[in-house]
């Protein structure tokens, strides 16, 4: 008779060991953006999304070499080498063309051989589950250290003249190295609360792929006020930890205006007042599934979170998708 | 539970000037959202939202770009809830 199929031994949990990101040079302000004759101002631009300036690659720079330059930097913030690494994961939906992923050819220029490699696309949600991923490869044993990194070029694929998605979105990618968290440390990732809502596809689309992205603004940000903060709550009652516990909130750097509503949500279900929220939008723009992984290593060189930190990520986007989990900084 | 119109209109102005910052005193009915309280559709949203929570009422994004005034608001919400 065959046997049963034999299972490899799990580990109790995962946590972030290292961080890292990479934007391109090119600052592009609102007032570049007006001045190239896009109907709009920077009165306006701030108002409406609180974005003051957004970083764009050049042509020759590329998913890629952001998602390379930011793996780099959070393996050396671990103090692991590529040799460490088991699997890649990429979160994208900005790449050229489907094929080939990110993911492989990441992991090769960084030098981790013959790993594990494949993208993730839900969008600015893609970063949440590939930390989630991560964990439950680690927790499951198939891995013990995963490389999770954002990274897009939204510039690709916005009409430099729509006044509606070109203000908002930019370029950049982050990083994370999850590994175990064993030898009596504490797990430092919380189940990941997740889900979609298909029934709002039309929301945000690129119609073809000759296309720009296009989106119903109004509607996306109704969802994101109303949804967002319930999945956040459900994401820290899966951890067994309450708003009052969380320092640091990190919604996807979607609209700064978004953000806020979301922390005043937060705030209202018992979220402290001194909890520190995340925008870095301001000055990063929104870089989709790359917002979360910037926010946490900007807010982190700028001394504003500790190692320690229970950070609350929630990522949300095209799909629509979204997800979030509590975790602990490195 | 019968709810009147002042004191739509005074749920109203309270949601308004949290969301926008607006003196209740000049949230009146006959006021415009957009050109007199300057108030953007991204709050307009917001607005919405509150009204939802606080009355009851589902406001859509069709019914929501068809209430001009805060009398239109006021009225809407009379008649559904």
């Amino acid at each position: 008779m065959r046997p049963p199929l034999q299972q490899l031994s799990p580990t109790a949990g995962a946590r972030i060991l290292g961080l890292g990101s990479r934007q391109p040079e090119q600052i592009v302000t609102n007032a570049d953006i007006a001045a190239r004759g896009v109907d709009t101002n920077n009165e306006w631009i701030r108002a409406r999304v609180g974005i003051v300036e957004r970083r764009i690659a050049r042509h020759d720079q590329s998913v890629v070499d952001m998602a390379v330059d930011a793996g780099s930097k959070a393996l050396a913030d671990a103090g692991l080498t590529p040799g460490d690494i088991d699997a890649v994961l990429v979160a994208t939906c900005t790449m050229p063309s489907y094929i080939p992923n990110a993911a492989a050819q990441t992991a090769d220029r960084i030098g981790v051989r013959a790993a594990p490699a494949f993208d993730i696309n839900a969008a600015c949600a893609g970063f949440c589950y590939g930390l989630g991923t991560a964990s439950d490869m680690i927790r499951a044993g198939s891995a013990r250290h995963v490389l999770v990194i954002g990274a897009e070029k939204l510039s690709d694929w916005v009409d430099p003249m729509d006044r509606s998605t070109c203000i908002i979105f930019a370029d950049g990618a982050g990083a994370a190295v999850v590994g175990p968290a064993d030898h009596g440390e504490r797990p430092g990732i919380g189940p990941i609360a997740a889900g979609s809502a298909g029934d709002l596809v039309e929301t945000i689309v690129v119609a073809d792929r000759n296309c720009f992205i296009r989106q119903e603004g109004q509607e996306v940000y109704r969802w994101a006020i109303t949804q967002i903060a319930p999945v956040a709550l459900r994401a820290l009652e899966l951890a067994g930890v309450s708003p009052a516990d969380v320092d640091v909130l990190v919604p996807h750097q979607a609209n700064l205006r978004i953000v806020e509503a979301i922390a005043k949500r937060m705030r209202a279900a018992g979220a402290r007042e001194d909890m520190v929220v995340a925008d870095d939008i301001v000055h990063s723009g929104n870089t989709s599934s790359a917002s979360i992984p910037l926010a946490l290593d900007h807010m982190r060189a700028e001394g504003r979170v500790r190692s320690g930190d229970l950070a609350l990520l929630v990522g949300f986007g095209a799909g629509l998708s979204y997800a979030g989990q509590a975790v602990v900084l490195p | 539970m019968q709810v009147t119109n002042e004191e739509i209109l005074r749920g109203l102005a309270e949601i308004v000037n949290e969301v926008a910052g607006v003196e209740t005193s000049e949230i009146t009915p006959e006021k415009s959202f957009v050109d007199e309280l300057d108030i953007d559709s991204l709050s307009m949203v917001e607005i919405a939202v509150q009204v939802e929570d606080r009355f009851g009422v589902k406001v859509p994004d069709d019914v929501l770009a068809n209430l001009k005034t805060v009398g239109d608001a006021v009225d809407y919400v009379a008649k559904t809830t």
